[in-house]
């Protein structure tokens, strides 16, 4: 028999060992040594089986012998969840990683538009789920003892304090290792390690009792087998409705449990861990249930009847003489119980300070969040203190309940309490039309379903309930009988409460959000959890034009730690370029920060300190302006670009025709080339043949000599003209010429004009003078401009090729000057050429005429000399020059017309 | 190289399916797992009842199915995204 005293020194040692290894985990993980074990897929699927409790460990046992094989839906529920990780819990991890999630409340607020209203609701509702199955724990540790009290010496052991004594030593536990840093995203590498220990010494002692029952009691697995079809649970007796509602409401708790939130969602490292955990966390619990029917039906066959069914897993070997074996399996039992106290009482801790202590601190000192100070030594001591709270809640339940209730009832009553975050927590990570004002009616609606037909009826009828409310109802009214709804009796007490729960829960939350309309930070927020999987930025909340960062760097230092918050402002100063300095409060940033100190005090703490300070809404037309400004950039971006591209097109055919011009003129110039040498060959031949017959020739005829002298002296005038032409073009292009101005009636400067052009031999001009203002005097160089004229009115009587050639010289006055339009009726010049007509050596092809194709280049010159211009005027049916000339050179028409040359 | 482009192709086409599978592989559970509601309940009086090591065995075995596709799907594609390494999406912070 192992005695009392034996049995808690052996306790002691291994809580010492379990403080030892917590220790050196939170040492070399200080060092950073350990980081592959720490961060190893092997230690996050055994901290997942935290789901294994005392429950677990002795009550499956208890369950299995009073109900068959009902107890597996309890793990069936999770494995499903497991295995199907890529559905939600994928979505789950994601989520928290990059919102930095610190518990399941901080989860739903934060999905919820930050609401710290329904943060406090979720949190009160935690605690009030799962306060009794910390009190189970305590109950199943005292249990455990009293087995060997009972067998030794057993006067001395008095079980509520036994329950204080474990309490004291839990919270002391999770006190030192819970609380050691605050940023809860940062793992617990003491808790994590010492979980995983005691994960496999649960499982360790639970297969070591099952072999020993299978094959040293039980004289084989198929001996053992048929001794479980011989017994009193030998064949299938659980009901259709059970199966189905445990299986699912242990799929929920899974999900919904907050210490399960804590090991599964914060404490993950790397994604990669789900899927491996997907099969080793089935095969965890697997092993663990295995052996729990052939223990149950052993036990059965051979404890004395009215022993305590959930305790064969410790009375079976001691009965049997196994002390060791006994040892251990109080042990895995004492694992299983601390494990999950320790874990769930930080998590309900976080959330307790996080939710419900930090705001009522901040909000008794108003605007105080820049004051100096360090909050983290508040934060931590709420965080103390609430883990006090919490185990203190679970000893004040276990003395009230009396310890009477079998563990696996209380065990479903906890589920069904947290089963009721899923519809809010579902909905919010996969539609987005969830609102808060649905999430806080579905979750009080469940809630309230669950007080009233599960929790006050556990305490037993005449309890919390009276007698009369459970045949009468509530108030009298029969359909509000907790546990025939609605008037429908006959169900399963806890079929009828989950369904009933759950579903109205979950009708309430659908359609008060169908017809709500969330507030832009709660749609804000919807579209980030939902569309998690596609990009995990976030948003942009803040408009911190006001935020000073002084103060952000204050309250930074006094949540995150100085050094931490200098670190991070270093950084983030230096992403933005700036050197030894504060960063610039941008929506980013003050985003960023935000996201940090939500690691530390959760979501809505953080958002109400951040707002603290930055002030407004975190949605503002700004905002909204913002994203807008950016489409509109981009949209401006594209034009410029479209811009920039036209503006080369348009470059590009200037070039192309701006090459065709040269090619033309190259052409052109070959031409004039050899024009210009047969014009002066042709006279020089002449003139040398000539003046060689007047020299070598001894007998002339005086008429001959004549003739002859007459023909050298025209070809000598022609090459004159030529020459001229040349130097007078090349004066005018070189700016030489000095003009000579003067004054004279326009219609005069026509008459010489036209007079001296039509004068001589050759084909004859009609021209028609239109005149508007017929008396024009102009102040400028009349006889360079008589020179125009005479150019373009000849040009005219050479080239027009119409039958009767016709010219019409058009005067009108414009705001810009005086424009005198020379059109005659032939078929003008080609459009291929229009655009060389005024360079120099120009001449109309195949025309057999006495020019050069100076004349309009020299028009041109003389024309801009004079400030006007010549242009060819396309429009015209025939050939038709425009001469304009600007304002400044007609004269007032009140001074004298008369001719006054000037020289 | 058309021969290495047909290999990857169907590497990829391989690697859905996997995934398809890791999608399905809980409702087939879920469906196996619910087969108990069919079985006849004592008191109801639907025929023989169901010995309890036959539902022990069907159970557990329906468990070590799903934990062997489970493995094997994770060595299919958890562990073969993981030597790739390459492609893995960044992880947020």
């Amino acid at each position: 028999m192992v005695a009392l005293n034996e049995l808690v020194v052996v306790c002691l040692a291994y809580v010492a060992g379990l403080f030892l290894v917590a220790f050196l985990a939170e040492r070399a993980a200080l060092r950073g040594k350990g980081g592959a074990l720490l961060r190893s897929p092997l230690v996050y699927t055994l901290s997942l089986s935290i789901y294994c409790t005392a429950w677990t460990f002795y009550g499956a046992v208890g369950y299995a012998a009073r109900s068959g094989l009902e107890y597996v839906t309890i793990y069936l529920g999770p494995s499903l969840v497991m295995i199907g990780w890529w559905w939600g819990l994928r979505r789950l991890v994601r989520i928290g990683r990059s919102q930095r999630v610190t518990s399941i409340a901080d989860l739903i607020s934060s999905r919820y538009g930050k609401s710290n209203s329904l943060a406090i609701i979720v949190t009160l509702m935690a605690v009030i789920g799962v306060t009794p199955y910390i009190a189970l724990q305590l109950q199943s540790v005292v249990l455990s003892l009293s087995i060997f009290a009972a067998n030794g010496d057993g006067s001395s052991y008095n079980p509520v304090s036994a329950a204080l004594w474990v309490a004291a030593g839990l919270a002391l536990f999770t006190v030192l290792f819970g609380t050691r840093n605050l940023n809860v995203n940062e793992r617990h590498h003491g808790v994590v390690i010492a979980i995983a220990v005691e994960a496999i010494v649960k499982l360790v002692a639970s297969l070591a009792v099952g072999i020993f029952v299978v094959w040293g009691l039980g004289g084989g697995v198929e001996q053992t087998l048929a001794r479980v079809d011989a017994s009193a649970i030998g064949e299938w007796q659980v009901q259709g409705g059970r199966w189905a509602t445990l299986t699912l409401l242990s799929a929920a708790a899974f999900v919904c449990l907050p210490r399960m939130f804590q090991v599964m969602v914060v404490e993950n490292d790397e994604e990669r861990h789900l899927q491996i955990a997907s099969w080793a966390f089935p095969l965890y619990l697997m092993l663990m249930s295995l052996f729990v029917v052939p223990i149950a039906v052993v036990g059965l066959d051979l404890m004395p009847p009215g022993s305590n069914p959930d305790l064969f897993v410790l009375s079976l070997p001691l009965s049997q003489g196994q002390n060791g074996l006994a040892m251990l399996s109080f042990l895995g039992g004492f694992s299983s119980a601390t494990s999950m106290v320790i874990v769930a009482t930080l998590a309900l801790s976080t959330m307790v300070s996080n939710h419900i202590v930090m705001p009522i601190w901040l909000s008794t000192r108003h605007g105080s969040a820049v004051q100096s100070g360090d909050v983290r030594q508040v934060v931590l001591l709420a965080r103390r203190l609430s883990i006090l709270l919490i185990i203190a809640l679970g000893v004040l339940y276990y003395r009230i309940s009396g310890g009477s209730a079998a563990l696996a009832a209380i065990g479903t009553i906890s589920f069904g309490g947290v089963a009721q975050f899923l519809p809010a927590l579902l909905g919010g990570i996969f539609w987005r039309g969830a609102t808060r004002s649905g999430a806080l009616c579905g979750l009080g609606i469940g809630f309230a379903i669950w007080v009233f037909t599960m929790l006050l009826p556990s305490f037993g009828v005449g309890a919390a309930l009276s007698a009369e409310i459970f045949t009468q109802g509530l108030w009298g009214q029969s359909w509000l009988r907790p546990q025939a709804l609605f008037g429908i009796s006959g169900l399963d007490p806890t079929v009828h409460a989950v369904v009933w729960s759950l579903s109205l829960n979950a009708l309430a939350f659908v359609a008060v959000s169908i017809v709500s309309f969330p507030d832009p930070i709660e749609r804000l927020q919807g579209a980030q959890f939902v569309n998690v999987l596609e990009h995990s930025g976030p948003a942009r909340n803040w408009t911190a034009s006001v935020a000073g960062s002084e103060d952000l760097m204050i309250m930074a230092q006094r949540i995150l730690g100085a050094p931490e918050a200098q670190a991070f402002f270093r950084a983030a100063a230096e992403a933005q370029g700036i050197t030894g300095g504060l960063p610039e409060p941008t929506p980013a940033f003050v985003q960023a920060l935000e996201r940090e100190l939500a690691g530390s005090v959760g979501a809505a703490t953080a958002h109400a300190m951040v707002s603290q300070i930055v002030g407004g809404t975190s949605v503002s037309v700004q905002d909204l302006l913002a994203v807008a400004d950016e489409s509109a950039q981009m949209l401006e971006y594209s034009n410029q670009l479209e811009q920039k591209s036209r503006e080369l097109t348009e470059t590009a055919a200037k070039l192309r025709s701006a090459n065709e011009k040269l090619t033309q003129l190259s052409l052109q110039k070959d031409g004039f080339l050899s024009q210009i040498s047969h014009e002066l060959r042709t006279p020089m031949t002449s003139i040398r043949s000539f003046s060689e017959i007047l020299r070598d020739a001894g007998k002339l005829s005086e008429a001959d000599k004549t003739r002859y002298a007459s023909i050298i002296h025209s070809e000598t005038l022609r090459l004159t003209r030529l020459l001229d032409e040349l130097l007078d073009l090349s004066v005018l292009e070189n700016g030489q010429v000095t003009l000579r101005m003067g004054q004279d009636r326009l219609s005069d400067i026509m008459d010489r004009a036209v007079t001296t052009a039509l004068a001589g031999a050759g084909p004859a001009l009609a021209v028609r003078r239109e005149t508007e203002a017929p008396d024009i005097v102009l102040h400028t160089d009349v006889d360079r401009l008589v020179q125009v004229f005479i150019n373009l009115v000849s040009n005219a009587r050479k080239y027009c090729d119409a039958a009767e050639p016709a010219l019409t010289i058009r005067t009108s006055r414009h705001a810009g000057g005086l424009w005198i339009d020379f059109v005659d009726n032939g078929s003008g010049i080609d459009a291929d050429v229009q655009s060389v007509i005024f360079e120099k050596f120009f001449r109309i092809s195949g025309e057999e005429a006495e020019g050069v194709g100076l004349g309009l280049a020299i028009c041109q010159e003389i024309m801009s000399r004079l400030g006007g211009q010549v242009i060819y005027l396309p429009i015209e049916s025939g050939a038709a020059f425009r001469v304009s000339l600007p304002q400044s050179v007609l004269v007032q028409e009140t001074g004298n017309p008369g001719k006054t040359a000037v020289s | 190289m058309p021969a290495r482009r047909l290999f990857l192709e169907r590497r990829s086409y391989r690697m859905r399916r996997a995934m398809d599978a890791v999608r399905l592989l809980p409702f087939v559970g879920l469906a196996l797992w619910m087969v108990p509601l069919l079985w006849a309940v004592p008191g109801d009086g639907q025929g023989a009842t169901i010995p309890m090591s036959s539902a022990l065995r069907y159970l557990f075995g329906v468990w070590v199915v799903l934990i062997l596709g489970a493995l094997a799907l994770w060595w299919r594609t958890g562990r073969g995204a993981a030597e790739d390494g390459a492609d893995d999406p960044p992880r947020p912070r």
